[in-house]
C-alpha cells in the first residue's frame, strides 16, 4: 500500500464541563473479533424505541438469513430480520433485561447461514434513501435503539453536521473501536452515502485519544478517498467519560449546546454511532439487512474475554460458553457497560440490535462498598455534565418536595452515573434521579 | 440457588471515600500540629492526643446512646478533635477545655443534628466559640513562643497576639515560621499553606474559597487602612480559610455559592478585626456564613447545560 497523506485532526471546538475519569479496562482491544453461531436464536419483536413489530412468519416456516419476520406499519419501529437460516420453533413471550415482556422469533438454525437473495438497495432520492434505511432495520446501535430511518428524515430543521461517535467511552467495551480497525472502508463507504444523499457539509468523526490506532487508520482512509474530500473531519477528544453522551459529544465536535430536553437536530446535528455508519456502508453495497451484532464480552469472571461477532439474537449463555465460560462464579452480569448497563439476572437472554457488551463480574467487582451518610462534598455537582445537583435531589426527594425537583431541572438527567461513580460516600444518586424523574415526569400528566 | 446481583446502574464505583478525604484532612494538619509542638512545645502535643480522644469518644458513646451505627471508623471526629485543638492556645487550661470543646462540638453540634454532614455549624469552630465565650480569660493566655526551651520565665502565659490593640509586632519571618504568640495550630502560615496545597493537590478542597475569603479581608482591612500582609499572617485567618471555612457540610455545594459563602467570610472578618471589640473574627465569621449556607443552597441552582441565556443571540 502506498503511503497516504494523513489528514488533518482536529481538537474539539469546545470542552464539556464534569465528567469523570473512569478506568478503561479495555483488555479486548488488541485481539481481532471472532464469528459465533449458535444452534438456536430467540429474536425480540422490539428491539428499538417505538412500536414493537408484529410477526410475519409462523411456527414451522423455513426462513434465511435477512428475511423480513417482522415489521409494523408504524412511522416510529424498524423492520425485523432473520439473522440464521432455519426453521421457526416456536413465538414466544421473552422478559427482555429491565423486565419488559415482548414477543420473539425463536429459530433452530440449520447451520448452513443460507442467505436471503437480497439485492442493493436502489437509491434515487431522499425519499428512497430512508425507505432504503429503515429496510435495513437499523437502530442506534449505540445502545439507545433509536429508528435510524426516524433520525434521518428529513424535516424543518437545517442539518449540516453529522458527528460521528467513536468515542466508546464506557469502562470494557471496545466493540466500536473493533469496528474501525476490521471496517474502516465501510465507515468511509457509510459516511459517504449518508453525507451524499443528506446534502451533509460537514461530518465529524469523533475518536477519543486513548485509541490512536483508531485515529491512524481511519485518517488513512479518509485521506484516501477523495469522493468526501475536505468534508470529513477527524477529532481527536479527551479521553473522559460521558465524552461520547450525544449532547457532549456535539458539543466538543461543533460547539453548539443541545438546549434542554431538546434534539441534535435542533443545533443542526444529527450523531450516529461509528457502527451504524459501518452498517450502512455496507448494507447499501450488498443489501444484507441488520442480522448481526459485534459484542465485547469480558470482565473478571470471563474466561477468555473477547469481542465476538454473532447473530441477533444469540443466547448470552451461549456467548459465555464461547468465551470459555467463566473462570471465577460471576456475581453480577451485565448487559452494556459498567456505567450504563443493565444488570440481568437470566443469561438465556438475547444479544439485540443495540447490544454492544456482555460482562460478567467476580466478587471483588460485582458487590459495592455500602452507602453513607452525604457529606455534601459538592463532588456530584461539580461533576454533572448536565450541570444538575444530585446531593440537593436527594435532599428534595426525602421531603418529598416536588416542587423543587422540578425547580432542580432533574429530567435533564442522562443517568450516565457520574455522580455515584464519584461520591466518596457511595450514595444511590443515580437512583434518586431516576425516581426524581419519575415524579416529575407523573406530575406533567 | 443463583448468587447473582442485581443492582442499578452505574456498577462501577470511583477510588474516592469519606475515609480517604478526612485522612487527608488530617495528614494536610500534621504540619501545622509538628510545627506547634515545635513552638509551643510538648503541652500543645498533650491538648492535641486529649482533644482527639475526647471528640472520637464523644462520638462512638453518642452513637452508641442513639443507637446508631459506629462512625468513627470515617475519621471526622478525629479531624473535628483536631481542628479544635489548633483552635487553642497552648496553656495548661486548653487541657481540660480542649477535650471539653470537643464533646460539645461532636455531640452538641454534629450529633444531636443527625451526625455527619448534618451539622449545621463547623462543629470544631461552634466548640471553640463555646469555649471563648464561656473561658475568655483562659482562652486569651498565650504563651510565650519558643518559651518552653527555657529562655524566658517558666510562666510565660500573657503573650498578646499580634492581632491585640498594641500588640508587640514580630518581624515577618516570625509571622511565617509561627514564632507569634497565637492558637497553637494556626500561627505557623509555613505549615498551613503546605497542608492547604496538598489538599489542593489531593482535589479535597479547590482553591475557590480560600482565594475569595483571604482576598477579601486582605482587600478590606487594606481598605479600611490596616497592614494587609499582617493581617493575612497574624491570626486564624490560614486555618479558617484553608481548613475550617472549606469544610464541605457547612459551606455551600456549588461554586456561586461558595463564592457568595467567601465574600460574608471575608467581609465579617475584616469588619470584626477592624472595628469589633475582640481582636479576631474568623471564627465568627465562618459560623454567620455556615448559618447562611442552606439558604445559599436554596437559592443558587445551576441551569442545566444546554439553557440559553437570557438575551443571547441564539
Amino acid at each position: 500500500m502506498r503511503p497516504q497523506p494523513i489528514t488533518k485532526i482536529l481538537t474539539p471546538v469546545k470542552r464539556g464541563h464534569g465528567g469523570q475519569h473512569v478506568p478503561h479496562r479495555k483488555g479486548t482491544a488488541d485481539s481481532p473479533s471472532r464469528t459465533f453461531l449458535p444452534e438456536r436464536v430467540t429474536i425480540p419483536l422490539s428491539m428499538h424505541i417505538g412500536a414493537p413489530c408484529a410477526p410475519l412468519v409462523a411456527k414451522g416456516d423455513r426462513v434465511l438469513v435477512g428475511q423480513v419476520i417482522a415489521d409494523v406499519d408504524h412511522p416510529m419501529a424498524a423492520p425485523i430480520h432473520a439473522s440464521v437460516s432455519g426453521t421457526v420453533a416456536d413465538i414466544v413471550d421473552r422478559a427482555l433485561p429491565g423486565g419488559r415482556v415482548v414477543k420473539a422469533v425463536v429459530i433452530d438454525s440449520d447451520g448452513e447461514m443460507t442467505p436471503c437473495p437480497v439485492e442493493k438497495p436502489v437509491v434515487t432520492d431522499v425519499e428512497s434513501f430512508i425507505a432504503a434505511v429503515r429496510a435495513s432495520g437499523l437502530v442506534g446501535l449505540g445502545g439507545a435503539g433509536f429508528p435510524a430511518s426516524v433520525k434521518l428524515r428529513p424535516s424543518d430543521k437545517v442539518i449540516d453536521t453529522l458527528v460521528i461517535n467513536a468515542a466508546e467511552c464506557e469502562p470494557y467495551i471496545t466493540a466500536d473501536y473493533r469496528e474501525c480497525l476490521e471496517s474502516a472502508d465501510s465507515i468511509m463507504e457509510g459516511v459517504y452515502t449518508l453525507a451524499h444523499w443528506l446534502d451533509l457539509p460537514s461530518v465529524v468523526l469523533c475518536v477519543e485519544d486513548n485509541k490512536p490506532e483508531a485515529i491512524r487508520v481511519l485518517a488513512e482512509i479518509a485521506a484516501a478517498d477523495d469522493r468526501i474530500g475536505d468534508r470529513v473531519k477527524l477529532m481527536k477528544l479527551p479521553s473522559s467519560y460521558p465524552q461520547g453522551a450525544e449532547k457532549m459529544l456535539v458539543y466538543s465536535a461543533t460547539g453548539r449546546a443541545v438546549p434542554p430536553g431538546g434534539l441534535p437536530a435542533d443545533v443542526g446535528c444529527i450523531v450516529m454511532n461509528v457502527t451504524s455508519v459501518s452498517f450502512l456502508g455496507k448494507y447499501f453495497n450488498t443489501g444484507m439487512p441488520l442480522v448481526s451484532k459485534r459484542v465485547t464480552v469480558a470482565g473478571s469472571a470471563v474466561a477468555e474475554p473477547s469481542n465476538v461477532i454473532c447473530p441477533v439474537g444469540t443466547a448470552f449463555e451461549d456467548l459465555v460458553a464461547f468465551c470459555g465460560g467463566t473462570r471465577a462464579e460471576a456475581r453480577k452480569w451485565i448487559a452494556g457497560g459498567p456505567m450504563m448497563g443493565t444488570a440481568i439476572h437470566d443469561l438465556t437472554a438475547p444479544v439485540m440490535k443495540a447490544t454492544n457488551a456482555l460482562l460478567g463480574f467476580a466478587e471483588e467487582d460485582a458487590v459495592l462498598p455500602d452507602s453513607s451518610a452525604c457529606i455534601r462534598c459538592g463532588r456530584c455537582v461539580t461533576t454533572c455534565p448536565m450541570n444538575l445537583m444530585p446531593l440537593m435531589v436527594e435532599q428534595a426527594l426525602a421531603a418529598r418536595d416536588d416542587d423543587r425537583l422540578e425547580q432542580l431541572s432533574v429530567m435533564s438527567c442522562m443517568e450516565c452515573g457520574c455522580c455515584s461513580f464519584g461520591c466518596p460516600a457511595k450514595r444511590p444518586l443515580v437512583q434518586s434521579m431516576r425516581l426524581a424523574k419519575q415524579i416529575v415526569r407523573g406530575r406533567k400528566k | 440457588m443463583s448468587r447473582v446481583l442485581i443492582s442499578a446502574s452505574p456498577h462501577l464505583l470511583g477510588p474516592a471515600t469519606t475515609r480517604r478525604i478526612m485522612l487527608d484532612v488530617i495528614l494536610a494538619l500534621t504540619p501545622a500540629c509538628v510545627a506547634s509542638v515545635v513552638i509551643f512545645g510538648p503541652l500543645s502535643a498533650a491538648v492535641i492526643a486529649l482533644s482527639v480522644i475526647a471528640a472520637v469518644g464523644a462520638e462512638y458513646l453518642t452513637r452508641r446512646l442513639l443507637k446508631r451505627d459506629n462512625t468513627i471508623g470515617d475519621l471526622s471526629a478525629v479531624v473535628t478533635g483536631l481542628l479544635l485543638a489548633m483552635n487553642l492556645p497552648a496553656n495548661v487550661h486548653a487541657l481540660w477545655m480542649g477535650p471539653l470543646g470537643s464533646v460539645i462540638a461532636i455531640v452538641v453540634v454534629k450529633q444531636l443534628f443527625g451526625g455527619i454532614g448534618m451539622n449545621f455549624a463547623n462543629p470544631a469552630i461552634a466548640g471553640r466559640i463555646v469555649l471563648t465565650l464561656s473561658f475568655t480569660a483562659y482562652m486569651s493566655q498565650w504563651p510565650v513562643p519558643l518559651a518552653w526551651l527555657g529562655n524566658a520565665g517558666a510562666d510565660a502565659a500573657t503573650f498578646a497576639t499580634p492581632l491585640a490593640k498594641g500588640a508587640v509586632q514580630p518581624d515577618l519571618l516570625s509571622l511565617l515560621l509561627g514564632v507569634r504568640g497565637g492558637c497553637l495550630g494556626e500561627t505557623c502560615a509555613v505549615a498551613l499553606l503546605a497542608g492547604g496545597i496538598y489538599l489542593m493537590i489531593r482535589r479535597v478542597i479547590t482553591p475557590l474559597i480560600p482565594a475569595v475569603y483571604i482576598g477579601t479581608t486582605v482587600l478590606l482591612t487594606w481598605a479600611f487602612g490596616d497592614d494587609p500582609l499582617r493581617q493575612l499572617l497574624s491570626g486564624g485567618l490560614l486555618l479558617g480559610a484553608l481548613f475550617m471555612a472549606t469544610d464541605y457540610t457547612t459551606s455551600p455545594s456549588t461554586n456561586r455559592g461558595r463564592v457568595i459563602f467567601a465574600l460574608g467570610c471575608g467581609l465579617f472578618t475584616a469588619v470584626i478585626r477592624h472595628f469589633g471589640s475582640l481582636p479576631e473574627g474568623v471564627s465568627f465569621s465562618i459560623l454567620l456564613m455556615n448559618i447562611a449556607t442552606p439558604m445559599i443552597d436554596r437559592y443558587i441552582i445551576r441551569k442545566p447545560f444546554g439553557t440559553r441565556r437570557k438575551g443571547a443571540a441564539k
